[in-house]
């Protein structure tokens, strides 16, 4: 117990001093660049980061899961872009550790990950399913010399460009049905990335996710044998939406730290006198609080969900309702607090080159209904609520 | 999951589809007519994963609507996860563990 408390306090102090010196130094630049943010990365790297959540005996940090979502909130508060790379880096390490079986490759891969601190991408949506993670066009075809080969169009892989390795969603043979899914890894070297489409976008800008056609060449035994459908419910679903909500966190509280410290000014500025901003402020907070508590819960429900043995709580609809209406909440609430600042820090806050300004914040969250688009996952809900009773 | 002694007895030796119970061809009928399966499953062994045989959680959600109906059962939550519904075998434990005896 104590031994993982010390380890997870060691990780986050590494944590927020790679957030507070390098990645709130780059965050700007990142952003107006639309730059990966290459600095904080290496940072991470240098800190290990990157296979913190890894089991020990395969090398990595033996960090708790909470710790590593308190490391996405820290990172969030200081650079959105960063924060998100670190996150989606995490949800797929830790999809596969917890679905590894004793897979022998796969557990040399994870091997490799924490001597090496490889960065993983992931390649899950796909051009023709609509906005689909439960359903794949490409499919993994056998070739004659006794690999397996696969072509995917991307409408965007983040950091794509530069990720060691992929994560990529497929169907399981060109005769499967598609929703008949299949997990693999490409590792550097066995895989092209042909870019399809440019990346100027409004916010997470620093993520550079354009669009590509991937084409890559594997062995079989990177296919992950665990089945997909119990990957996706257990793993997929609740760690990105608790890792994602966490960052999202982490940039409104910074909205929010921005706007409390203008109030201050203001307040000293005048001293006797509650500036009008205050009041604002006061809305503000109980935005934030909201956000705050449906993150935090939604964590403590996963951690729960997971002691219990076979974790099937995990497999249920109202598993699945509960952590799509974190997503849904926390995705509407970030941008709403960050705006609510923007109102309290007035020109201050809109202008780019202020200590007040929240315009990438705001830009940033905006990004959060469109990770897998809300309304998509509200169809998805409406559909389960048919059915599903005690939610 | 399911009781072993719930598949009843003669479940192996028992020749297949068209010689199916009662519930087990309604159970199919059910699946056909709302699973949106790419195959007939009246072809599908009673163990056949019906998600491999193209139902869509989609399609899955109105398989269970039409289930309660017929068999004027409830399901309840912790029973609503992909294994229970995964093939027609799977579904008809689950239907014999909420209704014994659904026939009568």
């Amino acid at each position: 117990m104590s031994i993982s408390v010390d380890r997870d306090q060691a990780f986050l102090d590494g944590i927020r001093h790679v957030a507070d010196e390098v990645a709130s130094a780059h965050a700007t630049s990142v952003d107006y660049e639309a730059r990966f943010p290459a600095e904080t990365i290496a940072a991470l790297r240098e800190e290990r980061a990157l296979s913190a959540a890894l089991p020990t005996e395969l090398g990595g940090g033996g960090v708790s899961f909470e710790a590593i979502a308190a490391g996405c909130f820290e990172l969030g508060r200081r650079c959105g872009s960063s924060a998100m790379v670190f996150a989606m880096h995490q949800i797929k390490v830790i999809t596969l550790a917890r679905h590894l079986d004793d897979a022998p490759w796969f557990c040399d891969y994870l091997s490799s990950v924490c001597e090496e601190q490889r960065l993983v991408a992931s390649v899950t949506s796909e051009i023709g399913t609509g906005g689909d993670m439960g359903r794949s066009i490409a499919a993994i075809t056998p070739a004659q010399d006794g690999s397996v080969s696969f072509e995917k169009q991307a409408p965007t892989i983040s950091y794509g460009a530069h990720a060691d390795d992929l994560f990529v969603t497929l169907r399981r043979a060109p005769d499967s049905e598609q929703s008949d899914q299949v997990v693999a890894i490409a590792t550097s070297g066995q895989f092209e990335l042909e870019p399809a489409g440019t990346w100027d976008p409004l916010g997470m800008r620093g993520t550079c996710s354009p669009g590509f056609v991937l084409r890559a060449s594997i062995a079989p035994e990177q296919v992950l044998p665990a089945p997909f459908s119990t990957v996706m419910g257990e793993s997929i679903v609740p760690v990105t939406h608790i890792l994602w909500s966490h960052l999202w966190l982490g940039i409104a509280t910074d909205a929010f730290d921005r706007a409390r410290a203008f109030v201050r000014a203001s307040a000293r500025a005048k001293p006797g006198e509650t500036p009008p901003a205050a009041l604002r402020l006061s809305h503000v907070m109980s935005d934030l609080s909201l956000l705050r508590a449906e993150v935090s819960s939604a964590l403590s429900e996963f951690e729960r969900a997971n002691r219990e043995p076979g974790r099937e709580s995990l497999t249920t609809m109202a598993s699945a309702l509960r952590f799509n209406n974190l997503k849904i909440a926390a995705s509407e609430q970030a941008p709403r607090v960050c705006q609510g600042a923007l109102g309290v820090c007035g020109i201050m806050g809109f202008k780019n080159d202020t200590p007040y300004s929240v315009g990438r914040h705001l830009r940033d969250t905006m990004s959060a209904c469109l990770m897998i688009a809300n309304e998509r996952i509200h169809s998805t809900n409406a559909n389960l609520l048919l059915i599903a009773k005690d939610v | 999951m399911a009781n072993p002694s719930e598949a009843g007895p003669g479940l192996e030796e028992r020749p297949p589809a068209s010689d199916d119970e009662p519930v087990t061809e309604e159970i199919r009928q059910i699946v056909k007519d709302h699973g949106r399966l790419s195959v007939d499953p009246s072809t599908l062994a009673p163990e056949a994963d019906l998600y491999q045989a193209g139902m869509t959680s989609h399609a899955s959600v109105n398989v269970m609507l039409a289930l309660e109906d017929h068999f004027d059962v409830e399901f309840p939550d912790r029973m609503l996860t992909r294994s229970v519904f995964e093939s027609i075998s799977s579904i008809e434990a689950a239907i014999s563990e909420l209704a014994p005896t659904p026939a009568q």
